[in-house]
């Protein structure tokens, strides 16, 4: 098997697994009993944050717990509209976005918010000059991810928080999920007062994950109760799904010190052989993250080539796996001004540092040959 | 370009007459030891400044470090440029762009007379390569919003932009150490602070009280050591296993004087650790008028057992005051915690507020608490807590 479909989910390392395992069955006291039990296992949990912690370079309390990207980026959107509304009703936001932030924003309209759309340029990028422009008296949010899930684009989140820092009363929230451990995110100097990131995109387990909140930042929670998480997420804490979300985090960030090169140089392998590759047009950004590269294969249906490529063993995927289900082009190729065309064929290659050279080289064996295959058939 | 000093004013070290080289030599100590973790950065001296050498590393986590270190008054980044005008201009640009600022000032110093431009003709020069080189910056010379200060030194040309305040105080270890009565709530903590910033190096005494009091409570004391320890070197703490000899006060002693004599005992124990540690005095949170243990017969009583000097930093702030501190500090959400410490169990219905010496001394003579206390003293457990020390208890899950 040749995974390539690590931006839909990674495969779990077993070491989490086990790490799961083990404080499902030792640890599985509330952590809010009083004895000692529930003690050890809050004990457990805060060393788990701590540990999160000191990997984000923020501080414990700024740890929330969620059960994954979708969750921190509703808690995030829908909680600092609620609990902001009277300062203002406008947020801003991209067209590139994750489902879970632009059906997050947009479900607000509803509730009388009014949500500015960013547009993008051809390479999905969207631009300070135009967020800056969006801003108005009454904007509360502003929500840009970090690194597209469909092509591998990076957003100037920098420079956005930069812009932001002139104003204060503005929050800003990026979706992290698909560069946690794969491109560089300085929270602080970004000036980002939420940010949300997943556990299974890191070969963690699905139902895991982290927002990070600034500790200055207030939200209205989507859940009541024991007050659990400050308050933000009550219900009893998942302790063996966050210790195993604080391993995958060490896991990640041991190989992004380590390994970078590694993704760069299979990503930049692949983006030689198909740039030469005949009837193949390449819709990622050259300077994009090094684990995403899109690709569209006109005229030849996209479903067709991943079945035909799943025989061989090999798994990528078309737009990202969250929107696969509505039919039709990819919004985040038609948002970046490609054709119909383009939009409608575009093909995912996600990795990981786990995939090897050999298998970036089986893989463009195999899609030559598929391609190959298909022009034999429609000549 | 990048920064690559950090600019360390001293604060009130300055008036230190003849003991500021001790001072210094400190404050250069205790920097290098905060600073290990970043291994290419480098603590100097030069003709009665002290720098940080970044050496390529980040400067906002350093920053954010020293900002924690007594002894420094302000901070600031700066270039260093050999004494060379175009030099000095292309630093002196940078430092503006990188100044969160729409208005500026241009501030030279001429220290070396052999270099050709004099102060006010530094100003003019620099101001102008500074507006022509930039948009939307106007010059403000009563209120700018940053000032751009440039020192023409014999060894070299610093310039610096943003002033960032330092925590003050003087460098802890230059006052001697004392041990800190440490119980949990929110007032103990700040006032070990408060005598850090004095210059003391504190250790810690803790009383615990199983089953009475928990694991967690135990925890809690060494996580508010260990925001402590930021703002120093690590610290010991002496926990002192207290049940049986709080049994035994509240068995013996009537309900309205337990308390009294509990902190009596306290402060005996307190003392013993001082003469085993070498340490010449005790800290409390203590505070007139707070609480029963608080007013001034009950500190005259309780006192009455040690010669120490007990060092109250709290003695004369409102209870606000202390409250923002510890926020400041970042220990106040660990003290809220509600668990039960050695102060909140066995609490009588109605303590005595103006205890007397005569009656408490009368009373505690009826039984002989010293084998308790030295089985108490026997059983200190002597935790270091430092900066580094990370649990190790759940490494195999995370």
């Amino acid at each position: 098997m040749i995974y390539l479909d690590n931006s839909a989910t990674t495969i779990p390392d077993p070491s989490v697994i086990e790490s799961f395992q083990k404080t499902t069955e030792k640890f599985f006291a509330n952590p809010s009993s009083i004895h000692q039990l529930g003690g050890a296992t809050e004990k457990l949990l805060h060393a788990a944050k701590q540990q999160a912690a000191s990997l984000l370079q923020v501080e414990p309390n700024e740890i929330i717990f969620t059960s994954g990207g979708t969750e921190g980026n509703n808690i995030a959107i829908k909680g600092i509209a609620l609990e902001h509304q009277n300062r203002g009703k406008h947020i801003i936001t991209t067209a590139t976005e994750h489902p879970s932030v632009d059906e997050a924003c947009h479900s607000l309209e509803s509730l009388g918010f009014e949500v500015t759309v960013l547009p993008v340029d051809e390479e999905g990028r969207v631009h300070v000059n135009d967020v800056k422009e969006a801003i108005r008296n009454d904007t509360i949010l502003v929500s840009v991810m970090h690194v597209n899930n469909e092509l591998g684009t990076i957003q100037p989140i920098e420079e956005i928080g930069k812009l932001l820092s002139n104003y204060p009363k503005l929050y800003f929230h990026v979706d992290a999920v698909q560069s946690l451990g794969k491109v560089p995110l300085d929270i602080q100097r970004s000036r980002i007062d939420l940010c949300s990131f997943s556990g299974h995109k890191i070969h963690g387990l699905k139902g895991t994950g982290i927002l990070y909140v600034n500790k200055q930042t207030s939200l209205f929670p989507l859940f009541h109760g024991g007050g659990q998480e400050n308050g933000l997420r009550s219900g009893t804490e998942n302790v063996a799904g966050a210790v195993s979300m604080g391993r995958a985090l060490r896991l990640i960030k041991e190989k992004q010190q380590n390994e970078t090169s590694h993704l760069q140089l299979m990503h930049d392998f692949l983006w030689e052989k198909l740039e030469n590759m005949d009837g193949v047009q390449i819709n990622s950004p050259k300077n994009g993250a090094p684990h995403i590269l899109n690709l569209s294969v006109p005229r030849i249906k996209p479903e067709v080539m991943i079945h035909m490529l799943g025989k061989k063993g090999i798994y990528i995927s078309t737009k990202s796996a969250c929107s696969s289900k509505e039919k039709d082009e990819s919004k985040v190729l038609a948002a970046c001004g490609l054709p119909r065309e383009i939009a409608v064929s575009g093909l995912r290659i996600s990795l990981s540092y786990n995939n090897t050279q050999e298998e970036m080289e089986r893989f463009v064996v195999s899609l030559e040959e598929a391609i190959h295959e298909f022009k034999e058939v429609l000549r | 370009m990048q920064y690559d000093h950090i600019l360390i004013r001293y604060g009130e070290m300055a008036l230190k007459g003849k003991n500021i080289r001790s001072f210094i030599q400190a404050l250069q100590e205790n920097l290098q030891v905060k600073l290990k973790d970043f291994q290419n950065a480098k603590v100097k001296r030069t003709q009665g400044r002290m720098f940080v050498l970044l050496n390529g590393h980040e400067p906002e986590p350093i920053i954010e470090i020293c900002r924690k270190v007594f002894g420094i008054h302000s901070l600031s980044l700066a270039f260093k440029v050999e004494n060379d005008i175009e030099k000095i201009k292309e630093a002196t640009l940078e430092a503006l762009k990188k100044a969160n600022a729409r208005t500026f000032k241009v501030a030279a110093k001429r220290v070396d007379k052999n270099f050709p431009y004099g102060s006010q003709e530094m100003n003019q020069i620099l101001g102008e390569h500074l507006l022509v080189n930039t948009e939307d910056y106007t010059v403000d010379v009563h209120e700018p919003d940053v000032e751009i200060k440039v020192e023409v030194r014999l060894e070299a040309t610093y310039i610096t932009s943003e002033n960032i305040s330092g925590a003050g105080g003087l460098p802890v270890g230059t006052a001697g150490k004392s041990l800190l009565l440490l119980s949990g709530g929110i007032d103990s903590p700040v006032a070990g602070y408060l005598a850090m910033k004095r210059g003391v190096q504190l250790e810690a005494i803790h009383f615990h009280s199983p089953p009475y009091t928990s694991e967690r409570a135990r925890q809690k004391v060494l996580d508010l050591t260990k925001k402590l320890v930021g703002y120093g070197k690590s610290i010991k703490v002496h926990i002192v296993p207290f049940t049986k000899l709080q049994q035994e006060i509240f068995r013996e002693i009537p309900d309205s004087y337990a308390m009294t004599s509990m902190r009596r005992m306290m402060f005996k124990i307190a003392e013993a650790v001082c003469k085993q540690e070498n340490i010449l005095s005790l800290t409390t949170g203590e505070n007139l008028g707070q609480v029963a243990s608080q007013t001034m017969e009950s500190m005259h009583t309780i006192n009455e057992v040690t010669n120490y000097p007990v060092i109250r930093p709290l003695v004369a702030m409102d209870k606000a005051e202390v409250v923002d501190i510890s926020k400041e500090i970042d220990t106040y959400d660990i003290s809220i915690l509600p668990y039960e410490d050695c102060c909140t169990i066995f609490v009588p219905k109605s303590p005595k507020t103006k205890p007397r010496r005569d009656k408490i001394n009368a009373m505690e003579a009826r039984h002989d608490f010293r084998p308790s206390i030295e089985e108490a003293i026997a059983g200190i457990e002597t935790i270091h807590v430092t900066a580094k020390s990370k649990e190790t208890e759940f490494e195999d899950l995370l």
